[in-house]
């Protein structure tokens, strides 16, 4: 579609490309500029590809307990099929929880960090455009919220609230709030003496339509860097709730929840962890290329 | 200067009462809750109302958040209902425990990464840049969860070389300290090298540092008497903040390694709903991460005198 312009057709032949996608296209092909950023963005897509088609791609139901303790490329014996990567300790199919698993991982960790930034940008935008008290109460909460060690914010919350996938994205939220408020306080601080919000406020624009539609897109770019990175943290938060048997309740697969549950017999059956680590870990270099390459692309021009 | 380090302790310590003013709240803001945790499930009614009229729970809640931190700002942090014993007696071998784990992974963390990250500095760009880099984002992809079953499944279940698990039940024993420390290093050093990687490159774009090479000096002068002392200050910063991280990084490596510490009594106590361990472990960890916090402010504003005078 992009390319439609240099065939030699009329212009008027086809519908203009709407605005977002053009864009959306322009952004693509800016990522090629950095070979990090387009492995990242592979192993991303990869896994998000994988996520959509699980009904289709695992070899068997996830949940199924078929043979226990079989290794890596043994054959189902009572009926058909191959156990790729091995079985768990229940005879569950490891390659197929993995495969499900995606999508576990891909819903949570997108959802509490588009959640988080919704609220992180709403205080942030406040703190920096009113300054003044809002601003006092607004970083002297984050400052308290962030002198926490994070994994000991998510032990006590978790485990007061309980754990449920509705209680991780609201400890997820309440622990990374603070730190994109932060940000994006320190980018409206700079972008709120503008010339051009100067213009927006003599028009007599409201204060919510300045700080949404005149400097929060202007402050794209930093942020979409964080995003990448956060998501990467999100993913290990996720791992980590579930390896320490604070994450989703059983018995749908989730990739820290399986390695908590086969680690007592995990060093005499190895498989069933290790490739839960080499999925998690793939998925969140994924995100860190991506944002490595991201700053590398924003900083060029 | 003084007025500085004295705002940033004041800070410290009102960070310090609203953190225990909002985990006296979480915990103990329902009496009833409490003496359940305390007595266990089955206790009685008539049970509770003796236990919470015998402790001061009946009273109102401000006078009793005054009394608890009263008291727990004089050390005495209350029972712990799973050990059985005063929580203090618990808590510090266990934070010496996890002491010695931090002092090795940090021994062997910054002298790695701010030597990995001068070299990648050095040159930006270059061949040994470009592996430097990628390296330290590959390990810092890799959570400690994860690294830890690679490195057992190579070194314990393949190679056999170590022991799985750290208990340290019969007397200390350094074999049992290497993975725990080594999944720390593998996880942190990447951070901090890259940190130093980009300040370093950093400073060496300044014109001093053109001036150095052209009027002829040996490159490792330049590096070694001009780049360092302007590099390394950012780093410090870094460093002294990684404390924080460690924080987190030991309740997943001391749970995985079954090592007597800090987090994994932190992840015990909360999983049990033990109170008082919960109360007095968060402070803690809040406090150890506050105070290398301020340290971290103040350390930077005395090493960087463009701040300090301004």
């Amino acid at each position: 579609m992009s390319r439609a312009g240099g065939t030699g057709e009329p212009a008027g032949a086809q519908p203009p490309t709407p605005g977002a996608l053009r864009r959306a296209l322009g952004s693509l092909t800016l990522l090629g500029e950095s070979p990090v950023a387009m492995v990242g963005a592979g192993i991303v897509a990869f896994w998000i590809v994988i996520a959509i088609f699980a009904p289709w791609l695992a070899p068997f139901d996830p949940n199924a307990t078929l043979q226990p303790f079989a290794k890596p490329g043994a054959a189902y014996a009572a009926g058909a099929g191959t156990f790729w990567l091995g079985t768990d300790q229940l005879g569950r199919d490891i390659l197929s929880r993995l495969i499900w698993g995606s999508r576990t991982v891909l819903f949570y960790a997108p959802a509490a960090t588009a959640i988080a930034y919704a609220i992180g940008i709403g205080m942030g935008l406040a703190a920096g455009y009113f300054r003044g008290w809002a601003d006092e109460l607004l970083s002297f909460l984050a400052n308290v919220i962030l002198s926490f060690p994070v994994l000991v914010l998510y032990i006590l919350v978790i485990t007061t609230i309980g754990a449920s996938g509705l209680n991780i994205i609201i400890a997820i939220t309440f622990a990374s709030a603070p730190g994109i408020m932060r940000i994006v306080r320190g980018l409206v601080l700079d972008l709120r003496n503008r010339e051009y919000v100067a213009a927006a406020r003599t028009r007599g624009e409201a204060a919510w339509y300045i700080m949404l539609v005149e400097i929060l897109p202007n402050a794209r770019g930093p942020l979409i860097v964080d995003a990448c990175l956060r998501l990467g943290y999100v993913v290990i938060t996720i791992g980590v709730l579930g390896f320490l048997g604070l994450g989703l309740p059983p018995p749908d697969p989730d990739w820290g929840g399986m390695i908590n549950e086969a680690r007592p017999v995990a060093l005499a059956f190895p498989h069933m962890t290790v490739f839960p680590c080499i999925a998690i870990s793939s998925l969140i270099l994924g995100f860190n290329l991506l944002a490595d390459g991201l700053r590398e692309i924003s900083l060029r021009d | 200067m003084v007025i500085f380090v004295a705002k940033r302790l004041a800070l410290m310590a009102l960070t310090m009462l609203v953190v225990s003013l909002l985990l006296f709240l979480l915990l103990e803001l329902t009496p009833g809750s409490v003496a359940t945790k305390v007595l266990g499930p089955y206790a009685t009614d008539e049970q509770k109302q003796l236990w919470l009229a015998a402790n001061g729970y009946l009273e109102p809640l401000w006078s009793r958040y005054i009394g608890w931190l009263g008291r727990f700002v004089s050390g005495d942090f209350g029972q712990s209902i799973r050990f059985k014993a005063p929580v203090a007696d618990v808590l510090w071998p266990r934070l010496w425990n996890t002491a010695v784990l931090g002092f090795w992974t940090f021994a062997i963390m910054i002298p790695l990464s701010l030597a990995l990250g001068v070299l990648a500095g050095m040159r930006e760009g270059a061949g040994l840049d470009r592996v430097i880099s990628v390296t330290s984002i590959v390990t810092t992809s890799v959570p400690e969860f994860a690294s830890a079953v690679l490195l057992s499944a190579i070194l314990v279940f393949w190679l056999g070389l170590l022991p799985g698990t750290s208990p340290m039940t019969s007397g200390f024993d350094w074999r049992q300290l290497v993975l725990p420390v080594l999944v720390l290093v593998l996880y942190d050093f990447g951070y901090v090298t890259r940190m130093t990687r980009a300040s370093m490159a950093e400073v060496m774009t300044m014109p001093y540092i053109r001036t150095a090479e052209l009027k002829g000096l040996p490159r490792r002068r330049v590096v070694v008497r001009h780049a360092l002392r302007n590099a390394l200050i950012a780093p410090f910063t870094v460093i002294t903040l990684q404390i924080n991280w460690l924080l987190s990084g030991v309740i997943v490596v001391e749970y995985f390694f079954a090592y007597k510490g800090f987090g994994a009594l932190l992840l015990e106590a909360s999983l049990n709903q033990d109170i008082f361990l919960i109360e007095a472990c968060a402070m803690i960890a809040v406090f150890v991460a506050a105070a290398t916090q301020t340290a971290a402010d103040i350390g930077y504003t005395v090493l960087n005198p463009r701040i300090r005078f301004a």
